[in-house]
């Protein structure tokens, strides 16, 4: 790309200017640290952001994604429906794997039988291999796949599984990957050595097919607490990190030594609300602290009302220190079906309590809003935030928050009236929608996350129909639409999508990601221009 | 000797099986792995197929029995997170963790003892004041706060060390050792710091006070009215007798920086034993939490051991079969 050719003449010139001065200008190698531990290097044994960062390193899929989660030509070249329930996937010719091996259609095969087979898996790859009825090699470079239904969704499935070769893998373990023997991929960088929870080490595919990555040497560590790993940036031990806490935005922002790079991320944090109950919901009183005998977050007006009580710019700003941008839907803009003209809602505490009044609440009620205290950036914050906004318009609003693994267990049990939860999307209308606000239903795999227990049968249809529709234009209007109803019945009050923050030397430069991947081949030395 | 030794074992394995039980209970009773390893894309089979491959599907009394089925012949299980057998996971983290407690205690005495001593025998100097001033700085302050401060200004305002992680490595008879390179040790002692600074301040306090109470003793006065140097007084009457209390608190408190140096070894990223059970506790991975624990009631029986062997060695008034 002319990005990438610009950068490296740029870093072939400062190499130049500064070759007296300084051994560090020009660099072959990279030390980088993440914050959230990569636990496998097997890529089909945890579905986990962490992991698919390291083997999005080593290993290719099908149909890649790029830095705004657009779908683009991976190991496969192009894809199309044959017949309504046929994909076809023309593969990339003349790819070979680290160990020389050919990659071919077999291959693809072999990584889908694969995919449901691997032991112990706390949370398996299945899910994207489970519509696929049968898979047929047309020749070594095409591959079909036939499902029982039209499946639109057939290629963002593929962009989540990593492509295997049936020669070198067969039988191999998930702790082979682990002990770096069998993490042998397609991808830019191959493995070196890998200390569980701590380092992987990678050296450059310079056989790779795509663009050539900046580095020769990649170190790649995990330093998960927050303050550390910016210190360790600050002291020179590593040049690049993720997830810059935002209590240090101000300080990196100040600092010459330091570059930021940010992207709008595809993770909205959200309120749920108790739609299960018609009767006393557990956590809402009356403002003498006795149940109330129907449960007003069933009734529109109260759910609308507590949306716009909330200042959501205010959070934005003083919460998040500007790292996320407000949301009235589940998607960013820029992203396909995402909602044109939807807004997030502006704070109108006078129309809320309007609302509330027309609903039978006059003198509002007492709720409890609870959410976790360690998993989302802020997360005890912001709903303390909402608490004192709710309050504002009176809804008597307390607050908890509790560590992750005991808050996530109540809320799946349907425990809470209201509470705060995030949610990382795929680049399509249909994976919220499906996931957060269909009905539960176990039998179809619907509402798996939606905790509130929210259920429209008019929007079920819509997704239903949407999840049948093969054509691209039809499909994201028909997403939009139903995306609209769920907004306007408050399935969910959506609060914002969290901006991903990385920080790295003045000298690097890096290409922010939607997805929180971070990745070695995303950074290069920055151009000439830039650095100081 | 053996009747005792005998004995300690089967004391070990009742606190070991208790513990065992309190872990499985405990875990239960905060929440469900799946829910927090299960990605959220997940739909409701594939949620209990994951129940089911990690075997959480079973009753509690059943997983228990499962456990202690195989825990009998050597397998303790597999890390769910990791699908690596969870004892192998923590041995092999065990040097990095054993290295920095090793460091962490040997400062300990090395610093502790002398100052200890002096300031016993001189109460009343300034420099005695000082010492004891400064030991109280070295209980009160947090680690978390004093190993930031240190990464701040030794690594990020000095530049003079590394701010985080084990450095180079060298590989003796399969294992990994930093101490054993100047970039591992360089890596090694802001860490070793952090943690010495609790047990040096311990060990100084101890020694002082241990040496002040000898000092009045008739042994001591008698030995003086014998003729015999300050030096052999002080070195060999005092410093014997005052040695059992530090001994045992040294010894306990190596057993505590093996087994839960969480803080310092999150802040500085040090790739040990407390840095995993953080993150296995995090996403309750109970067959990690379940080892982890048994490895180190095992570890505290042995270093308990070791602290009565040495006792017979100070004081030979002590005989291991009079008590336990």
């Amino acid at each position: 790309m002319a990005g990438t050719a610009h950068a490296a003449a740029g870093a072939l010139l400062s190499a130049l200017v500064l070759a007296p001065g300084g051994a560090r200008a020009q660099q072959a190698a990279l030390t980088m640290a993440v914050g959230a531990p990569v636990t496998s290097l097997d890529p089909h044994y945890h579905q986990l952001s962490p992991n698919n960062a390291a083997a999005s390193m080593i290993f290719d899929r099908l149909v890649n994604t790029d830095h705004q989660s657009r779908m683009v030509p991976g190991l496969a070249t192009e894809w199309r429906v044959v017949e309504p329930t046929v994909w076809e996937f023309k593969l990339r010719p003349g790819v070979r794997f680290h160990n020389g091996q050919e990659f071919t259609a077999d291959d693809v095969a072999f990584t889908i039988a694969r995919v449901p087979n691997v032991p112990n898996s706390p949370s398996s790859f299945a899910i994207y291999t489970r519509p696929i009825r049968e898979v047929q090699v047309v020749d070594p470079l095409t591959i079909r796949f036939r499902t029982e239904m039209p499946y639109p969704l057939m290629p963002m499935d593929m962009s989540n599984l990593f492509i295997l070769d049936r020669q070198t893998h067969e039988g191999a373990a998930t702790e082979d990957f682990n002990g770096g023997r069998a993490a042998v991929g397609t991808g830019p960088f191959r493995v070196v050595s890998h200390r569980n929870g701590d380092r992987i080490e990678f050296e450059r595919n310079d056989a790779y097919w795509g663009d050539r990555p900046a580095f020769a040497r990649v170190n790649y560590r995990m330093i998960t607490n927050d303050a550390a790993r910016t210190a360790a940036l600050l002291a020179g031990d590593v040049e690049f990190i993720d997830q810059v806490p935002t209590s240090d935005l101000a300080k990196l922002r100040g600092d010459q030594r330091v570059a930021l790079s940010e992207a709008t991320g595809m993770r909205i944090i959200f309120l749920g609300l108790d739609h299960m109950r018609t009767d006393a919901s557990p956590f809402v009183t009356d403002n003498n602290g006795q149940p109330l005998p129907r449960n007003p977050l069933k009734d529109v007006r109260v759910r609308r009302a507590l949306s716009l009580a909330i200042d959501r710019h205010a959070i934005v700003d003083r919460v998040m220190e500007g790292a996320a941008t407000p949301s009235g839907q589940y998607l960013p803009a820029g992203i396909y079906s995402h909602v044109p003209g939807l807004e997030a809602p502006r704070a109108d505490p006078d129309a809320a309590r309007r609302l509330l009044a027309e609903a039978g609440y006059p003198q509002g009620f007492r709720i409890q809003l609870n959410g976790p205290n360690d998993r989302y950036i802020n997360d005890s914050r912001i709903i303390q935030a909402v608490g004192q906004m709710w309050t504002r318009i009176g809804v008597r609003t307390a607050v908890e928050a509790q560590p992750w693994p005991t808050f996530i267990g109540r809320a799946g049990r349907q425990e809470f009236s209201a509470f705060l939860v995030g949610w990382g999307s795929n680049p399509e209308g249909s994976h919220p929608l499906r996931n957060l606000s269909a009905t539960w239903d176990r039998e179809r795999g619907w509402g798996a996350s939606n905790r509130g227990r929210y259920s429209n049968p008019e929007l079920d249809r819509m997704i239903e129909q949407a999840l049948s529709e093969l054509d691209d234009a039809k499909r994201e209007k028909i997403l939009q639409d139903a995306q609209r109803l769920a907004m306007e019945d408050v399935a969910i009050i959506p609060l914002h999508i969290q901006t991903n923050i990385w920080a790295m030397r003045r000298n690097l430069a890096h290409t922010a990601r939607a997805d929180e991947l971070t990745r070695a081949q995303d950074v290069r030395p920055a151009a000439a221009a830039t650095s100081r | 000797m053996t009747v005792y030794l005998l004995r300690r074992l089967i004391q070990a394995a009742g606190v070991v099986l208790a513990m065992s039980l309190l872990v499985f209970l405990g875990v239960y009773a905060i929440g469900d792995p799946v829910e927090i390893l299960i990605s959220p894309d997940a739909d409701q089979i594939e949620r209990e197929r994951a129940i089911r491959s990690l075997g959480l599907d079973l009753p509690l009394w059943e997983q228990y029995l499962v456990f202690l089925g195989k825990a009998l012949q050597g397998d303790l299980g597999r890390s769910f997170v990791f699908n690596e057998p969870a004892l192998r996971l923590i041995l092999d983290r065990m040097p990095a963790t054993l290295e920095l407690a090793v460091g962490a205690t040997v400062a300990a005495i090395i610093i502790g003892l002398p100052l200890g001593l002096y300031a016993g025998l001189r109460p009343d100097s300034a420099v005695s004041k000082a010492i004891m001033a400064g030991s109280i700085l070295g209980f009160s302050l947090p680690t978390f706060w004093v190993g930031l401060m240190l990464i701040m200004v030794f690594a990020v305002q000095l530049g003079w060390l590394p701010s985080t992680g084990r450095g180079e490595t060298v590989e003796v008879l399969g294992v990994r050792w930093s101490f054993l390179t100047w970039n591992g040790l360089s890596h090694m002692i802001l860490p070793a710091i952090n943690l010495s600074l609790f047990k040096i301040s311990l060990v100084i306090r101890l020694t002082r006070a241990g040496v002040r109470e000898a000092m009045l003793m008739d042994y001591v006065k008698f030995a003086r009215a014998k003729g015999l140097s300050p030096n052999r007084v002080v070195f060999v009457h005092v410093f014997k007798n005052i040695l059992i209390p530090v001994v045992t608190v040294v010894g306990l408190e190596f057993g505590g920086t093996i087994a839960f140096s969480v803080v310092t070894e999150s802040i500085f990223a040090w790739p040990g034993m407390g840095k995993l059970i953080i993150d296995s506790i995090n996403v309750l991975d109970r067959p990690v939490m379940v080892a982890y624990l048994m490895v180190i009631v095992l570890m505290f029986v042995v270093i308990n051991l070791v602290v009565d062997i040495t006792y017979t060695v100070l004081d030979p008034r002590v005989r291991l079969e009079g008590k336990a």
